[in-house]
């Protein structure tokens, strides 16, 4: 994200994970002297950050778990009273539609997205190993730019891009001879929309993706491109075979990464938009938004809420079988 | 072996439009800031602007409320940073010089923590806060930021001090300091770039949020992402201050991205290729 951002939302990586492994500690009679303080130093030392995570994230997700099963309207949160529905906030969302509709639409905005990201940004990423020092640099440096841009700013300068009367992308599609376009409204229609939408996430996630790769591909021996070509192979094939199989461990993490970005992305689709025109750019974090915040129905709003985090757990347990087989050091 | 001639061209030539597609947003904002309102709303728009002027960044900063919305961001930012990193730096410190049982999980905790989909928690969140009469204020903003940013500080911070070496430590304890001393005295001192690297990510995080603002603080406490998104509407398509406006907001994140890209690459990639 992140950074960002993408957004900025780093990946947790240290600098040094590559550092060996600290040592194991000096069996049983040294570490007894210190006696009951040394052993209980470390929990006291992980206690506030345990508190901080227990108090600030794991009741949130309990209390949405359990708004989820009330009926809580704009009536019940001015009177204070608590109704329960049991499952009927999810028989109702599972029985909908709309909510079908919109998972499939998440579904398939994330993998449009996804392959996007991942295609363009391991093109530039190559690109960017080919290029000549003082070409990368500059090639790079627009990159940051793009990565460093906030998502906010992202969508309000994207909508001044794409402005009907004034924005430079009707004029330039004009003059390249798309008369029609001149005047365009892009955020009247539901696949517009989500046409600029894209280009700017994608614009905003290649960097992170490109940038790595590079930083990645140089640590591959050169001798290993250089067999590879005395064999004659094209381009594509030593992707295939040299640079794919050794970087595999990256392409996993860093797609799985983008698809749990992308599938909760919420400020790229609702500032831009707010999910219009009439809804039909909803993904599930901005329907949950608008159904239980903007309709002021919160227990169904926490519902689609669950929903949508049991989609993400399932998403991140594959993640962390793919780190937790690559980190060794933990 | 030389490359052909066009085998050199094409690389480069890719190269440059990848830069312009890049670029261009951007350097679309800063142009548009410094236009006269002519040059904005004219037919053909004008790519290098050349009677510049200052008058949409006056309109922006005069905005009402301006100040404070900076100050808000300010505070909440910064708030959420030094809180992180006091937690943090006990915790990585126990991460990364300490053996103990249940470790293992904590770091899955912290690695899941990272994770955490604050996108779609704006409501139970909301909830909290209002149980608790804090809405529309700074304090529980920069509490649940600096859970945000927790931790990947303490999983960073846990990787600086791994690489400060144990013997550093170790002869300091040996000439008579305590532990808590030999921290302060010694490691504490070389973590110095470390600290700045994190506490300015966190920053970042903390300074772009916007969905707990939107549902949090509607009426006051309201920081710069809020009140960007709403600029258009407040301002009627004044796209001159949109993107003066814009620019400001932007200026702060490209300066430490600029200075911390090295850090974020290499940082990130060390695990990530180790296969």
């Amino acid at each position: 994200m992140g950074a960002q951002s993408t957004g900025t939302a780093t990946e947790p990586r240290p600098p040094s994970a590559s550092t060996p492994p600290t040592p194991p500690p000096p069996a049983g009679r040294k570490r007894s002297a210190g006696g009951l303080a040394a052993r209980g130093a470390p929990y006291l030392l992980i206690l506030p950050a345990l508190v901080a995570t227990a108090a600030l994230l794991a009741y949130p997700l309990l209390r949405n778990l359990v708004i989820s099963f009330q009926n809580l309207n704009a009536f019940q949160l001015i009177q204070h009273t608590t109704e329960w529905t049991g499952f009927g906030n999810y028989t109702d969302q599972l029985t909908s539609s709309v909510f079908w509709h919109t998972t499939f639409r998440s579904v398939l905005f994330t993998a449009a997205n996804v392959a996007l990201i991942m295609a363009t940004g391991t093109l530039v990423g190559l690109l960017l190993n080919r290029l000549g020092k003082r070409m990368r640099l500059f090639l790079s440096l627009a990159l940051i730019l793009a990565w460093a841009m906030p998502m906010v700013a992202g969508t309000t300068v994207y909508q001044w891009l794409f402005d009907s009367q004034y924005g430079v992308v009707n004029w330039g599609l004009a003059k390249l001879g798309w008369h029609s376009m001149a005047g365009f409204n892009w955020f009247g229609g539901q696949f517009s929309t989500f046409s600029v939408i894209t280009l700017m996430i994608v614009w905003q996630s290649v960097p992170f993706v490109a940038l790595n790769l590079y930083a990645g591909l140089t640590t591959i021996a050169a001798e290993l491109f250089e067999a590879a070509r005395m064999d004659g192979a094209t381009a594509w094939r030593t992707f295939r075979s040299v640079t794919f199989p050794i970087l595999k461990p990256f392409f996993l993490s860093t797609a799985f990464l983008e698809i749990i970005w992308v599938f909760k992305a919420f400020t790229q689709v609702y500032a831009l938009n707010a999910g219009g025109p009439a809804g039909t750019t909803q993904t599930l974090p901005v329907y949950a938004f608008v159904e239980g915040v903007g309709n002021q129905h919160y227990g169904v709003g926490a519902a689609i809420s669950t929903l949508t985090i049991l989609i993400l757990l399932a998403l991140m347990s594959y993640y962390f079988r793919i780190i937790l087989k690559q980190e060794d050091d933990l | 072996m030389r490359r052909s001639l066009l085998g050199r061209f094409w690389p480069n030539a890719v190269a440059v439009l990848l830069f312009v597609f890049f670029v261009f947003p951007v350097y679309w904002m800063a142009t548009t800031a410094f236009k006269p309102d002519i040059d904005i709303i004219s037919k053909t728009p004008d790519f290098i602007p050349f009677h510049g002027t200052f008058a949409h960044f006056d309109k922006a900063v005069h905005a009402a409320g301006f100040w404070e919305l900076v100050r808000n961001s300010f505070t909440v930012a910064l708030g959420a940073v030094l809180l992180s990193l006091a937690i943090a730096l006990l915790a990585s410190f126990a991460l990364a010089r300490m053996r103990f049982r249940g470790r293992k999980a904590f770091v899955l905790v912290v690695m899941v923590a990272q994770m955490a989909p604050w996108e779609v928690m704006t409501i139970s969140v909301y909830m909290i806060v209002r149980d608790q009469d804090q809405l529309n204020s700074l304090i529980p903003l920069t509490l649940f930021y600096m859970m945000m940013v927790l931790p990947f500080t303490i999983w960073t911070l846990r990787g600086f001090i791994a690489a400060v070496p144990k013997e550093l430590e170790e002869s300091a304890l040996v000439d008579g300091c305590t532990r808590t001393q030999a921290f302060i005295r010694v490691v504490f001192p070389l973590l110095a770039p470390g600290l700045m690297a994190t506490s300015l990510f966190g920053f970042i995080t903390a300074w772009n949020e916007f969905p707990l603002v939107l549902i949090l603080n509607k009426q006051s406490g309201q920081t710069l992402p809020l009140w960007l998104t709403q600029f258009q509407t407040n301002f009627g398509d004044d796209w001159g201050a949109t993107m003066a406006a814009s620019t400001l907001f932007t200026i702060p994140v490209v300066i430490v991205f600029l200075i911390l890209q090295r850090k974020a690459v290499g940082g990130l990639t060390a695990g990530a290729v180790k296969g």
